[in-house]
């Protein structure tokens, strides 16, 4: 089952390259995210070993966010079949085989125990997603699709350069000389300090651009900003997510060497940094797609807070991976289908979206209240575990601008929404033909609902599936 | 054997040199192909007993093959498309971004002895060169604006990251090697496509004609 997750997404991406038909061919998403959730929903009853050496295992970190993304692609690929009509000019070979590979890349990620590996797989993530940035074909697109491919890859190049550092400091006469996660932690204390603390610095810049933490964030406003709404989801509720997991690996190692308070110096530090960034540029912005991006930028400084807080704030955080996730399916997929129904995604022209789109409109405002930490939303209970946690430990400064950065974020993000959503949308432009129909509103309504129910109710298992994921990473017993 | 591999690792830091302060691309792009040739050649000398001898000339033929010959000429089939011949006003001048690349060859020399090897020494250039060159690519990507310069800075980057990884042949997975060279070729053949597009939307391979998206 563990291989299969990896290799149907791959095998049904390389049948939709050479699929004829382009109104059909955008199926195959649905039926390779369908049998993706389908056999991950497997591994949770009937739980695998290691396999192929110990390279590839499903541990309670990579379950969550690999569970999140399985969910988030399934929501998209439907949402995929309403979008990809509307578009049918346009040739969709590269976008759907394109995002079946990411898929499978993704997963890779989230089950590799093996620093190499992952690496690897992080690498596919960016190639196969360069591709899809460009999909509308145009100068703007191109240039986002440029920047991001240029950004990753040194932050990818740098990444190795790391990965490098930490095959070495286990290469002394008693060391391990490998890179499978459970002997480098095993190993611990007996890996070179030196080359471990380099090694930290190298791959926290490397996955932290993949992260868009700031101030390696500036492929960011520009690829959501341009991708289409489904894959904004993507990107910013799956390869973000999957990038934070590498951060953790390699937050396991560093612990585990016994340089972990140096790592959460540096985890709080850029977390913060990340925070108070998106609430400046998010106050402000004319472009309800830039803004989004911000709000992943926020995001993913929530959780390096989190991570950095370690102790009880790792439960929040993996918590937080999965309402961060699914809020953020909600927000992209509904300002998707905003941008499709006014041709425009600038503030200036886009008002009154609750009267033109009955669903998305709300949508929106009620995705933008679940993302900024509003109860019963979900994540406001993530970000009320970290906040807690940092109280709890003391970390008074922390809290406070923790606090003070989500309520500026608040403020910056709700004129904004507000503006679009609210009022009459006479005069405002507007694209023919689109209107909400149950593919193109139907994803992000049950996301919003899943994000409501788990505001609500949190079922037992997944609570302790988070405490056992933030125990591996943060190495408690 | 010595005198060889010293004269290399120093030819791999006069080069990220001469690439700071050349405003000719076709040079450029020989220096880069030259780079990756002796990536290849300092595999080979590097060999000791410790190593597997079929896997270290796989090593040493890849990078030549993919460094020094499949690549560059890619780079060329690129620029005589597209007809252009000169990295124009860089954002960071000539002298100023040699003056920074000298910085970064003291700074990882000075470094290195802080960062003491755990496993055999298999040269005391080897990790100074490597961070230089790393330090170079960096330099290249952020100070240029061409396309292809950012990409040859990329390359830079990309040979820094593999001189380094000369220490660990001993003990790491063939996978992982595979891996890297695959990768890199794969990234550039992406980044081929892409130039492709900007020069027919745009016309010019200028990064600063692609600014339109701004805060």
């Amino acid at each position: 089952m563990v291989l299969f997750v990896i290799l149907v997404p791959l095998v049904l991406g390389a049948l939709a390259f050479s699929w004829p038909d382009n109104r059909t061919r955008p199926g195959l998403l649905v039926a390779g995210a369908g049998l993706h959730l389908l056999g991950i929903l497997s591994l949770w009853i009937h739980p695998e070993g290691p396999v192929m050496n110990g390279y590839l295992f499903l541990d309670a970190a990579g379950k969550v966010v690999v569970t999140t993304s399985s969910v988030l692609f399934l929501a998209s690929a439907v949402y995929a079949q309403g979008y990809l009509r509307s578009r049918d000019d346009r040739d969709n070979r590269v976008f759907v085989g394109g995002l079946l590979v990411l898929l499978g890349a993704m997963t890779t990620v989230g089950m590799a125990q093996h620093l190499g590996v992952l690496w690897v797989a992080i690498e596919i993530t960016t190639l196969a997603t360069a591709p899809l940035i460009y999909f509308n074909h145009n100068a703007r697109s191109l240039e986002a699709a440029w920047k991001y491919l240029l950004v990753s890859s040194l932050g990818i190049a740098l990444a190795l350069l790391g990965t490098f550092f930490l095959a070495l400091s286990g290469a002394g006469p008693d060391g391990p000389r490998s890179l499978l996660l459970a002997d480098l932690i095993r190993a611990g204390p007996a890996l070179s300090h030196p080359w471990v603390r380099a090694a930290f610095v190298f791959l926290l810049v490397g996955y932290g651009t993949k992260m868009g933490l700031a101030p390696l964030h500036s492929w960011k406003p520009d690829a959501y900003g341009e991708a289409p709404g489904l894959l904004g989801a993507l990107l910013a509720g799956g390869i973000t997510n999957f990038a934070f997991l590498s951060v953790v690996r390699v937050y396991q190692v560093t612990n585990a060497a016994g340089e972990g308070a140096f790592a959460r110096d540096a985890l709080l530090g850029l977390g913060l940094l990340s925070m108070a960034l998106a609430a400046v540029f998010m106050a402000g912005q004319r472009d309800f797609k830039r803004m989004l991006a911000y709000s992943s930028v926020e995001h993913m400084g929530i959780l390096a807070v989190a991570l950095g807080l370690s102790g009880a704030a790792v439960t929040g955080a993996f918590y937080h991976v999965l309402n961060n996730g699914l809020a953020k399916g909600v927000l992209f997929l509904a300002a998707g289908n905003i941008h499709r129904a006014y041709g425009s995604k600038r503030i200036d022209d886009v008002r009154g979206a609750a009267r033109r789109l009955p669903i998305s409109g709300p949508l929106f405002l009620a995705g933008f209240l679940a993302v900024t930490g509003t109860p019963p939303f979900s994540p406001f209970w993530s970000e009320f575990m970290i906040l807690n946690a940092a109280i709890g430990m003391g970390r008074y400064w922390v809290a406070g601008l923790f606090l003070l950065f989500l309520a500026v974020i608040f403020i910056g993000m709700g004129a904004t929404v507000l503006h679009v959503v609210q009022g009459s949308d006479v005069g405002a432009p507007s694209r023919p033909g689109f209107r909400d129909g149950w593919l193109t509103a139907g994803p992000p309504l049950l996301l919003l609902l899943a994000v409501l129910a788990l505001g609500i109710w949190l079922p037992g298992p997944l609570l302790s599936l988070f405490q056992a994921a933030a125990r591996l990473a943060t190495g408690a017993t | 054997m010595g005198a060889w591999t010293d004269m290399a690792f120093i030819l791999v830091v006069v080069l990220d040199l001469f690439l700071l302060a050349s405003s000719r691309l076709g040079a450029a792009i020989r220096a880069v192909a030259l780079q990756g040739a002796l990536l290849s050649l300092l595999a080979l000398l590097l060999t000791s007993s410790g190593h597997d001898l079929g896997h270290m000339l796989a090593v040493a033929g890849g990078a030549f093959f993919i460094k020094a010959f499949l690549i560059p000429w890619l780079m060329f089939r690129a620029i005589r498309e597209m007809a252009i011949r000169r990295e124009m006003e860089p954002l960071v001048g000539y002298v100023p971004s040699l003056i920074l690349g000298g910085l970064g060859v003291v700074l990882s020399f000075a470094l290195s002895r802080g960062l003491p090897l755990p496993t055999n020494e298999m040269h005391p250039f080897l990790v100074p060169t490597a961070l230089a060159t790393v330090w170079t690519g960096l330099l290249l990507v952020v100070s240029r604006r061409k396309a292809v310069t950012q990409v040859l800075g990329f390359l830079v980057l990309e040979n820094g990251v593999f001189i380094f990884g000369l220490l660990l042949t001993d003990f790491m997975p063939v996978m992982v090697e595979a891996g890297v060279l695959l990768d890199l070729l794969a990234a550039v053949f992406v980044m081929g496509i892409v130039m492709f597009q900007i020069n027919r939307e745009f016309a010019s391979l200028d990064t600063d004609a692609l600014s339109s998206l701004k805060d």
